[in-house]
């Protein structure tokens, strides 16, 4: 608080102009600047150089051997009108980011609603049982063993018994049924921070304003929720939005370990993968550097649409 | 005037019974869809080799048994690198890069949170931003950096970049912001505390549910990290992986690759069962402002 006051003091200051004064600041906090330097150092290297060095990168044909050359936007001219793969990718990407994103999000936020009256002990447990899938690792797995390809496989011999099928069907390797299953898998482990951060919201919220409410006439918990709950929640939507979005974008990771790579006809290649594929394995980083600034732009311009719909949120 | 009634003995407002039934209806349902499959892990891990392969599959064991976990022990014994060695890799990144982060991000979010020096704004801004978008875009990037600085197929390959994690910082920041009153460091600077001795005796204390927070999201990052792209060394590679690799090795190894997953699947889930309480007090400050 005093700083806040102190600031105003110095900037009531005659005898200073703003860049003397700015410097002063500076100098009377040099201990704060030397607090975040060892994080902010490592913020630059890992987080900030990364995505500078990508754009610059993305405007040249660099291959980790030769000298680049600069080809300015032929990269991202190729990639949009000379590789079919990167458009499947695109169109993957955005499905599975427009199924998974919103449902999850909807899903968390409904789960920690639903479970807010329970008493503590019982919400603790339904918090583990809905959170657990998205912090055990690689424990997806299973419904590679669930809906094994033989008949085997728990799904198939039951569906066998039943009489809808007459032979087994390779779930992870047929292009009808890939991804609307690793949509489903994509939301199984989908219930992470943004859940915790809707529960801790909901528990926040004054039990006052729900009796206030009642009497200025709020009739059932929908109307509870828009009036009340929903414009208290703002901040925790919006995080929990942003936690949600970059979830939905990177799970690129369990199409690979059910499906194979590339998974059968491109069925469920996202735009991750095509990434992978040029920067890791044909280190044409040029080229995967513009798939790079592709999907930071989409990423960047989904979280400022989201923010725009969130602001609208209980008006 | 809407309805006013009592539910164990707290004021409970408006709540039709249908809509009651019909939560609890949906919400067992979505749990049944979510347990479903962590029970099936279990399951195959207990089942003898004549129920993994019984047609028709059973869900449920019939005559459980350890001996899974045996073979994944043998098979453990018979790797190339010895698996204590995988072990001691995992449980070195994850300690390491847990504590360097919490050290250096509660640092940095002290600072940033309770010092009003000039560019604190912009700078958390910008922190902030990279919320917004998943690592891997910058995997290609991070490479040739790393490579520049030599640090490929190395612990700090690992290391280094955990601890600038930005949800920790994140989350760690916005919990001084309501948790730590102004007043009471103003009153220790008045004392004569330096800025790094209010932080470490005064504020450190105060955020607890943080730290453990930022310990629990870092330590599950490290320790479910799989192959990485950064490492090429059998010697230097995670737990994880191994594991990975025992369930790559097909139909043969069922039971001891859901074994290795019931292994793995643990740690992080008793370490969230003790810590839950925090974790979700730390996020009651996650929400943002703007």
């Amino acid at each position: 608080m005093s700083n806040n006051t102190a600031e105003k003091k110095a900037v009531a200051r005659k005898d200073l102009t703003y860049r003397q004064w700015i410097w002063k600041e500076m100098k009377r906090n040099r201990v704060a600047y030397l607090m975040i330097l060892p994080y902010v150092l490592i913020f630059t290297i890992f987080t900030v150089a990364p995505v500078v060095l990508s754009i610059f990168i993305s405007f040249t044909d660099f291959n980790m051997l030769q000298m680049p050359n600069v080809v300015w936007l032929n990269n991202y001219i190729n990639l949009f009108f000379a590789d079919d793969i990167f458009l499947i990718a695109l169109k993957n990407t955005f499905v599975f980011a427009v199924i998974v994103g919103p449902v999850s999000y909807l899903l968390s936020f409904l789960v920690a609603w639903f479970i807010n009256e329970l008493s503590p002990r019982i919400r603790a447990i339904v918090t583990l049982i809905f959170y657990a899938p998205s912090i055990s690792g690689q424990v997806y797995l299973i419904w590679g063993v669930f809906f094994s390809a033989d008949s085997y496989g728990w799904f198939n011999a039951t569906l066998f018994e039943l009489g809808f099928i007459s032979k087994p069907i390779a779930w992870f390797q047929d292009a009808n049924y890939v991804m609307p299953l690793c949509i489903i898998v994509a939301l199984w482990t989908s219930l992470g921070t943004s859940f915790l951060a809707f529960i801790a919201g909901l528990q926040g919220i004054d039990r006052a304003q729900y009796e206030a409410g009642a009497v200025d006439g709020v009739r059932n918990r929908w109307q509870e929720l828009w009036y009340i709950t929903l414009p208290n929640m703002r901040p925790q939507l919006m995080f929990g939005a942003i936690m949600a979005i970059t979830g939905s974008f990177g799970f690129g990771g369990v199409v690979t370990a059910l499906c194979g790579f590339p998974s059968v006809d491109y069925a469920a290649h996202t735009i991750m993968h095509h990434l992978e594929d040029y920067g890791g394995q044909r280190y044409e980083i040029g080229y995967s550097s513009a798939i790079a600034v592709v999907l930071f732009a989409i990423m960047i311009s989904a979280n400022s649409i989201v923010k725009k719909m969130l602001s609208k949120v209980g008006n | 005037m809407a309805r006013l009634r009592t539910r164990k003995h707290k004021v409970v407002l408006s709540r039709s019974a249908g809509g009651d039934a019909g939560i609890t209806f949906i919400l067992t349902i979505l749990g049944i869809f979510m347990a479903l499959p962590m029970v099936y892990v279990l399951m195959q891990a207990f089942k003898p080799l004549d129920e993994l392969w019984m047609y028709p599959p059973r869900f449920y064991v019939i005559n459980p048994t350890a001996s899974n976990f045996k073979d994944l022990f043998t098979l453990m014994n018979t790797s190339w690198v010895p698996f204590s060695r995988y072990i001691f890799n995992t449980v070195f990144t994850s300690v390491m890069g847990t504590f360097g982060h919490l050290f250096i991000a509660s640092l940095c979010a002290y600072a940033l949170s309770k010092i009003k020096f000039p560019g604190h704004k912009w700078i958390f801004t910008t922190i902030r931003t990279s919320l917004m978008f998943h690592s891997t875009v910058t995997a290609i990037t991070s490479f040739i950096l790393m490579s520049a600085f030599h640090m490929i197929d190395t612990y700090f390959a690992i290391i280094v970049p955990a601890w600038g994690y930005t949800l920790g910082l994140y989350l760690m920041k916005q919990f001084m912001d309501t948790n730590v009153s102004d007043a009471v460091l103003e009153s220790a600077r008045l004392d004569g505390a330096s800025e790094l001795r209010t932080y470490w005796v005064i504020a450190m204390p105060m955020v607890k549910p943080a730290w453990l927070t930022l310990i629990i999201y870092s330590f599950q990052t490290l320790w479910n990290a799989g192959s990485s792209i950064y490492i090429y060394s059998e010697q230097l590679k995670s737990f994880n992986y191994a594991i990975g690799q025992i369930t790559a090795g097909g139909i043969k190894r069922a039971g001891a690759s859901a074994a290795s997953l019931v292994l793995m699947m643990l740690v992080p889930i008793l370490v969230f069962v003790i810590t839950q309480s925090n974790i979700i007090e730390t996020m009651g400050s996650s929400g943002m402002k703007d």
